[in-house]
């Protein structure tokens, strides 16, 4: 080749390489920043905002820098469509969020008809059961995380009937209904079967009736800061059976609200900052480094979304979204790809993922692990 | 403003609303198609809050059920022009049976009356699950076709939507001059007289309530067909409220009042939250601060809303 | 029966509650026609004056003491001075929609300015309970219902033994009659504003342990403040009292004996029925419209 050919050449790979490393990768993320969903929404979109800042700091993906930008759903539908839409306008490579099922649910039609990959930190079971290829956990869904539940309800609690405390919203209607599934599978007997409302602030009465029910053991499955309340009412009224929950129950945020009274809860988490595991450890604290406080399981769901994101696309070699989705369905993504991934994960043919999950209790206000469970697909 | 110069000026408005639909991004189209449907709902709590001086604390109730009804009736699969007058008159004849007994004992009960109502309609539409779908909502519910075309694309609905709303003002336009509203309009300037030349006010203010309530139905149809899924969050109490400060900042009383309420409230926040600039950023956290802080200075320098400030500056002219 | 006891107990406790909040209520009301929608979030804001009291080292009584204070300055004669002196002569709707304006604004600046998250508040009265006639009483129902008490009672002997107290009433029924006889009406309607801020701070320490400390507190209680003081009846101090309790009640028995779902809504229907049925409210006296 000629030197000035290759002269050329180069120009012109410079030329038509500059825009692309130039140009950043734009992904979006729909967040709970106000109204109900705000602890939730906050944290994921912390646990994003880092992952980013450590991605670029590494110099990208594919050699282009992350462009993250997070917009508030007010925890309300219709904005979370608007901003979907907007995301979608915008240009974003994939969106992230919301976290509540009920804004998800409507959000993802958007980014399914756009053909834009889309994660998520809701855990209603409905999400992945509607054939749309371009929606992704970042978590488990409540039927898997379920019978996991049941299970140490009956064997490790030896509990033959359980109260259930629940908060009528689409994350705790679809929660009570896998467990109460579960638990029949499990042959447990369900008591008292208590609805509360989401932000409801008194809970004298349910935890009143939970009591008088007389069942072995309540099950409580509400948002956080209900979570805290039910168990300051709960320490109250001098509640003495065992009470269990799922994810968010031990949570940082319920731990620090309901203090003294969190003591002593138990509940499976499918994710937390307390893991013992030597890629969390390190999470935990970049993340206490850079908010001040802890993350919480959507803080770590922010996070490693944001990390499947950086394993995948370079995996396709690619910035591309449908490809993206295509390649997602059925990969495995370990910590040896990517340690930001946190733990060895595999995602089904619906955009459910499978991993180990933890079983863990409040000690002297901090969440300890007691046992960590393997994954659902290993057994 | 004389009545030509009138009619030009809506005529040249709306005609850029529809223009600038086509040079707009999705989103933005969404966003207007939004405020139209809003605007409907502010309309009929016009008739209410600004004509007839009653404060009603459950339009967001009206215009809920108005939207349920669309999206049960919707899906199984009746004519969205059916589901029109269905929503009208059920909200109408509720609207009937509450303000009747409320308007009946003393004058600002009605308020109380709406916000409990707005209460309760909220949750019945969280817990009555095999009607509403309770938290989870109805979602699917589809956009119509009107004569052979199909108006699920953005840009369609909009015009569809802006079309309908034009209609509507014609119909409230109409109201207000028919001997019905100059009733009105008399029993708004000066109720003593009015009483005294045998307008009865209870059933006048009643039957605005009703038809406030009736466009606030219209207005959840066209609501429950743009977002293609509803849950009760859209129709709780607090919605009520922005929507009677829409009217109020806009100008209550003032036609064209809900349009421009409608647009601060429910417009600009979502134009200060697509800026990037640093202090729109700042707005749109402190957003809803300063518009609080500004509703409180606007009632004490013009409680007639900002369209009543060419009136205000008229009188501050002339003699006091 | 015991857990009927025990709910209608625990109920009185919450309803105690309430009733202080609709207790300022009434009183702005029958003072100078005020109907203040912020009324739950004047029970926020001192919630988070006083864990920034806190958190800057003072113990809860220093805390609330210095709210107080504050309190009186900005939710008693700050309110009146600004908002309500310029407004009141507009009539009820203006100033309404006011209050309304009042409270988003607090709202906002209160989650964009601290934070949208709930925060923990420490608790007055020490956790557990106690069994009497084989009915459990938790000590914090016990304490708020005693504190509740006094401050009412309290307040009842101010209005009715003391000068001042017997002069703000006379403003309250009738007020060119009160000024007639030499009364300072302006000073009196002043004080039922302080008397409406300081019930405000107690309501905020009362209720904050179990409500947590969040910018949209205010909302649940600040409504159902509004419910108790119309059926117990607005321009009644008794039926504030009357209407709290009674509410915090049926709350309680709807919650556990019907469905916890529809415990927001029976207080609701009970608002409801009364107004039809009784729209001055249980105890109130009917009104003369003042044109």
């Amino acid at each position: 080749m000629k030197r000035s050919t290759r002269l050329i050449a180069a120009i012109g790979f410079a030329l038509a390489a500059a825009p692309v490393f130039a140009q950043p990768i734009k992904i979006a993320g729909l967040v709970e920043l106000s109204g109900t969903g705000a602890t939730s929404g906050t944290n994921f979109d912390n646990g994003a905002k880092l992952a980013a800042k450590e991605i670029n700091a590494a110099g990208g993906i594919l050699g282009r820098q992350i462009d993250y930008t997070s917009g508030d759903t007010q925890s309300n539908p219709a904005v979370s469509k608007a901003l979907a839409q907007k995301a979608i306008d915008d240009g974003a490579y994939v969106v992230m969020g919301p976290v509540f099922s009920g804004s998800i649910l409507v959000s993802m039609e958007e980014t399914r008809r756009a053909g834009v990959p889309n994660f998520t930190g809701g855990e209603a079971a409905s999400i992945t059961q509607k054939g749309n290829p371009y929606i992704f956990r970042t978590s488990f869904t409540q039927a898997a995380a379920m019978p996991k539940v049941a299970r140490y309800i009956k064997n490790g609690l030896k509990a033959q009937s359980v109260d259930i405390m629940w908060v009528n919203n689409d994350f705790g209607k679809g929660g009570r209904d896998m467990i109460v599934k579960a638990l029949a599978a499990e042959g447990v007997k369900v008591g008292a079967d208590i609805s509360t409302d989401p932000g409801q602030v008194d809970f004298s009465s349910a935890v009143l009736k939970a009591k008088q029910s007389g069942g072995d053991a309540l099950f409580v499955y509400t948002n956080e800061e209900e979570s805290a309340r039910a168990l300051r009412e709960l320490r109250k009224q001098g509640y003495a059976k065992p009470i269990i929950g799922e994810t968010t129950l031990t949570g940082q945020k319920v731990i620090e609200l309901a203090g003294e009274a969190a003591n002593g809860a138990i509940a499976h988490v499918g994710l937390t900052a307390d893991a013992p595991i030597d890629t969390v450890r390190k999470f935990d604290k970049a993340f206490q480094q850079a908010y001040g406080t802890r993350s919480d399981h959507n803080g770590i769901k922010g996070y490693t979304a944001m990390y499947f994101i950086k394993v995948m696309t370079e995996r396709i070699g690619k910035v591309d979204g449908k490809a993206f989705a295509a390649a997602m369905h059925g990969a495995k993504m370990t910590v040896k790809d990517n340690p930001g991934v946190l733990m060895d994960v595999t995602f089904d043919q619906h955009g459910d993922l499978d991993r180990e999950s933890f079983l863990t209790k409040v000690v002297n206000g901090k969440q300890v692990v007691v046992e960590t469970l393997p994954p659902l697909g290993a057994k | 403003m004389n009545a030509r110069v009138h009619l030009l000026a809506l005529a040249a408005a709306l005609a850029a609303l529809a223009i600038v639909a086509l040079y707009l991004k999705r989103s933005e189209v969404y966003l207007l198609t939004l405020w139209a449907v809003y605007v409907m709902a502010t309309m009929g709590l016009n008739l209410t809050a600004g004509y007839a001086g009653q404060m009603s604390l459950g339009q967001a109730a009206f215009f809920g059920i108005g939207a349920y009804l669309a999206a049960i009736l919707l899906k199984l699969g009746w004519p969205f022009l059916a589901v029109l007058p269905v929503a009208a008159l059920v909200c109408f004849v509720v609207g009937l049976a509450l303000g009747f007994p409320a308007l009946r004992v003393q004058h600002h009960y009605l308020a109380f009356a709406t916000l409990g109502f707005n209460v309760l309609v909220y949750l019945a539409m969280r817990n009555e699950e095999q009607i509403t779908g309770g938290t989870f909502g109805i979602s699917g519910i589809p956009r119509p076709t009107f004569l052979g075309i199909d108006l699920g694309g953005h840009v369609a609905y909009w015009y569809w939507t802006l079309g309908s709303l034009v209609v509507l003002g014609g119909i409230l336009w109409w109201l207000l001059r028919s001997p019905w509203g100059r009733a009105f309009a008399a029993l708004r300037d000066n109720p003593i007289r009015a009483e005294s030349l045998g307008v009865n006010i209870t059933a006048y203010t009643l039957l605005a309530f009703a038809i406030g309530a009736a466009f606030a139905g219209v207005g959840g149809v066209y609501y429950a067909s743009l977002v293609e899924f509803i849950e009760p969050g859209p129709f709780h109490f607090s919605t009520s409220l922005m929507m009677l400060l829409a009217v109020i900042v806009g100008g209550s009383g003032k036609f064209y009042g809900p349009a421009l309420g409608t647009a601060i409230v429910i417009l600009l926040p979502e134009f200060l939250r697509g800026s990037s600039t640093p202090w729109l950023k700042f707005m749109q956290v402190w957003y809803l601060a300063v518009f609080g802080i500004a509703v409180v200075a606007l009632m004490i320098w013009l409680p007639g809303g900002l369209l009543s400030i060419r009136e205000r500056l008229d009188r501050k002219g002339g003699p006091q | 029966m015991n857990e009927l006891i025990q709910l209608i107990v625990s109920g009185t406790a919450t309803g105690a509650i309430y009733a202080l909040a609709a207790l300022g209520f009434t009183l702005l009301w029958q003072a100078s026609g005020t109907i203040n929608f912020a009324q739950g979030d004047f029970v926020m804001l001192p919630a988070f004056t006083m864990l920034f009291c806190m958190i800057a080292g003072a113990p809860l009584w220093l805390a609330f003491l210095a709210t107080c204070v504050a309190a009186m300055l900005v939710l008693g004669v700050g309110f009146k001075k600004v908002i309500v002196d310029p407004l009141i002569r507009h009539g009820v709707i203006p100033l309404v929609i006011a209050t309304l304006g009042v409270s988003m604004a607090l709202k906002t600046i209160v989650r964009a300015g601290y934070s949208a998250e709930a925060h923990q508040f420490p608790a007055i009265f020490p956790a557990g309970q106690f069994t009497i006639a084989g009915v459990n009483v938790s000590w914090a129902d016990l304490g708020t219902l005693v504190l509740a008490a006094v401050i009412v009672i309290a307040l009842q002997t101010f209005v009715t033994r003391t000068l001042t107290g017997r002069a703000m009433q006379a403003v309250a029924q009738n007020t060119d009659a009160a000024r007639v006889l030499g009364i300072d009406a302006k000073r009196m309607v002043l004080y039922t504003f302080l008397i409406n801020a300081i019930l405000a701070v107690v309501t905020a320490l009362l209720i904050t342990p179990t409500y947590l400390a969040k910018f949209d507190m205010g909302d649940s209680i600040g409504l159902k403040a509004f419910f108790a003081a119309i059926i117990g009846g607005f321009n009644q101090t008794r039926g504030a009292l009357l209407g709290g309790v009674l509410i915090g009640v049926l709350e309680n028995l709807v919650g556990f004996y019907w469905s916890p779902a529809y415990k927001e809504g029976v207080a609701l229907m009970l608002f409801l029925v009364v107004i039809l049925w009784r729209p001055e409210g249980l105890l109130g006296k009917v009104e003369e419209r003042k044109v």
